[in-house]
């Protein structure tokens, strides 16, 4: 009985000792018992696959095909993404020229759009108030970051605006990539409210507005 | 003559059962406690390629999720950035830091940087990242606090039952939207009072945005 207990108790003890509690920390993959219906010949994104020659899932488009797409309204009526339009590039179509304000009606919506994703995209760097005083020079990492209510900017056009965050210049990387075109647009609008701010006076508020700030 | 069986062996069929019921408890227990996600993926932390750190990135620098999870909220996919992404930023801080070769090799030569996954479902079960994050979902409820973790563990059981546990009543989690992506948003910090605010404001979502409480089987099994 004393033996039977003594061995009980050291296997227990050894099983819990090996196999921890829930919840610790495992560098291994957990163990699947039958992964058949788990893990089926599917794509996946981002994912290695053999099929290819570049053994990736996730492949770029062959050159000169189109995205199946929606048309997007912009003021000159509905842009596909294939088109030189200057919603799209920004620049006059067929020129070098950029255009001088936003393709888009600038609505309210399109300008809370526009705060959202300035928020997540550019506010690391430029800060919440676009005056370049974000977290990055704040911890002295990165000093060289726009003010982007120097008069240059407040004076650039939309058109080139729009290809700074399209293609990045200088030390700024290329939001391209990464933020759709609309949604660039959006942030575009919302930078021209951010400089209106930074410019204005309470006197060009509505009378309504003006009351409630004094 | 002796006794063939001796006294003590009266009582050796009452040991043998309270040994098996022993056993048999202990064995019942181990497997409940051990035979289930929440053991077997929760604290997964695999070691990945280049030691970058969700603390550092979206806990002190305060990065929105989306800068590089630029998906999640409008697909069922959530992307893991390119290194351009990094690079951003990584051209100019820590720029010829050796933890950061994969990601300027990858960035410039277009070598994928193989990032273990972690969180992963069945593929026989269907998944949506958009339509939570688009919901009110935050991303805490499903991985845990990640701005605080170095490395990404697995948080959470991510079984059906935890799926379940919020799709019979949605309104215990949803929270407005502006703030899915702030990990650590509460609605008070009074812990009484955020749960009130919780009820009321969840049912108010909930009947606004006119979520639904999905616990049919084709919701994930399509
Ligand atoms: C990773 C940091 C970073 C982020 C994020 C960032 N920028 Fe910049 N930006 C910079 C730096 C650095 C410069 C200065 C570039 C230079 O002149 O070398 C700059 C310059 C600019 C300029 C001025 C360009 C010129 O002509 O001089 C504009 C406009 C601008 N950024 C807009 C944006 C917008 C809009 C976003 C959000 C989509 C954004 N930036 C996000 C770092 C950043
Ligand atoms: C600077 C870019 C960046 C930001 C910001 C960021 N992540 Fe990540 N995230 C990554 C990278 C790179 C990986 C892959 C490496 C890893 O797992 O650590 C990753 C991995 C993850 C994973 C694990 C993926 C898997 O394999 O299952 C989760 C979950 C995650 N991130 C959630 C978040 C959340 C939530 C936030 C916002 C609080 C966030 N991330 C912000 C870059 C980022
Ligand atoms: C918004 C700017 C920004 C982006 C985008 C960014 N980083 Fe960083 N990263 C930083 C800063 C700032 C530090 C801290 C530098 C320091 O400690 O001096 C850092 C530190 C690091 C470190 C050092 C780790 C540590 O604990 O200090 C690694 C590795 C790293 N980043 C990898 C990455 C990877 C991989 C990505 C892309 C998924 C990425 N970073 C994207 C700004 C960024
Ligand atoms: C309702 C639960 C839930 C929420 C909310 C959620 N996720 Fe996920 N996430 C998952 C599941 C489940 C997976 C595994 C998906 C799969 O099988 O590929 C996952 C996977 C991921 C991955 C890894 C993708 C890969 O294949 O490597 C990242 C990154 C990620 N989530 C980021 C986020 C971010 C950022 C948010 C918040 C904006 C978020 N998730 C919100 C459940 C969730
Ligand atoms: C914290 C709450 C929460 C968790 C956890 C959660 N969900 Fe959801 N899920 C929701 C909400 C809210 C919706 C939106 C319902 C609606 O659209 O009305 C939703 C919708 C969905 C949908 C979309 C169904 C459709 O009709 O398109 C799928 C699929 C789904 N969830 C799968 C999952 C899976 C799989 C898990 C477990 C990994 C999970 N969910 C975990 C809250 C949650
Ligand atoms: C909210 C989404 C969701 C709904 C609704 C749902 N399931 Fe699931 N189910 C899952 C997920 C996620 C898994 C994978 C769990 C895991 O890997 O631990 C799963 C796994 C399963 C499994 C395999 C279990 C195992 O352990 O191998 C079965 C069987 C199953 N579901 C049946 C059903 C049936 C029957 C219904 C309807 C009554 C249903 N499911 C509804 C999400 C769901």
């Amino acid at each position: 009985m004393r033996y039977f207990l003594l061995i009980f108790l050291t296997v227990v003890a050894v099983v819990f000792g090996i196999a921890g509690r829930r919840g610790h920390l495992s560098r291994k993959p957990p163990i699947l018992i039958i992964p058949d219906l788990n893990h089926q010949f599917k794509l996946r994104p981002e994912q290695p696959n053999g099929f290819f020659a570049n053994g990736l899932s996730s492949q770029l488009p062959p050159p000169g095909t189109i995205p199946r797409s929606q048309p997007m309204p912009t003021l000159n009526g509905p842009v596909y993404p294939y088109e030189d339009s200057p919603a799209n590039t920004g620049r006059t179509t067929g020129t070098t020229n950029f255009v001088d304000t936003n393709p888009l009606p600038v609505t309210p919506a399109l300008l809370r759009q526009g705060r959202e994703q300035f928020e997540i995209y550019c506010t690391p760097c430029h800060g919440a108030l676009g005056d370049g005083n974000g977290i990055m020079k704040k911890l002295g990492v990165m000093p060289a970051v726009a003010n982007l209510h120097d008069k240059r900017i407040v004076e650039m056009t939309d058109g080139e605006i729009f290809n700074t965050v399209t293609h990045g210049k200088n030390l700024m990387g290329a939001y391209g990539p990464t933020v759709p075109v609309k949604e660039r647009w959006a942030i575009i609008a919302y930078v021209r409210a951010l400089q209106l701010s930074w410019l204005g006076s309470t006197n060009n508020l509505p009378p309504n507005l003006q009351a409630a700030l004094k | 003559m002796p006794a063939i069986f001796p006294k003590w062996t009266n009582q050796l069929p009452f040991l043998i059962a309270a040994g098996l019921v022993l056993a048999g408890g202990v064995v019942t227990a181990g497997v409940t406690y051990y035979f289930t996600p929440k053991y077997s993926r929760v604290g997964y932390q695999p070691i990945q390629p280049v030691p970058f750190s969700h603390a550092v990135h979206a806990g002190q620098l305060g990065i929105d999720c989306r800068y590089c999870h630029t998906t999640v909220e409008k697909s069922w996919f959530s992307n893991i950035p390119s290194a351009s992404t990094c690079m951003n930023c990584h051209n100019q801080v820590l720029k010829d830091d050796a933890r950061l070769a994969l990601v300027r090799d990858s960035a410039t030569n277009g070598v994928p940087i193989y990032w273990v996954q972690i969180h992963r479902l069945p593929d026989y079960a269907y998944f949506n990242h958009s339509v939570h994050v688009r919901r009110g979902i935050s991303c805490v409820e499903c991985h845990g606090r990640v701005d605080q973790m170095d490395e990404v563990r697995h948080a959470q059981p991510l079984t059906m039952a935890f799926c379940l546990d919020c799709h019979r009543d949605p309104a215990a989690f949803i929270r407005p939207e502006s703030k899915v992506t702030d990990l650590g948003w509460q609605w008070s910090t009074n812990a009484d009072v955020a749960a009130e605010m919780q009820t009321t404001n969840g049912v108010k979502f909930v009947h606004d945005w006119r979520v639904q409480s999905l616990d049919n089987c084709s919701a994930c099994h399509r």
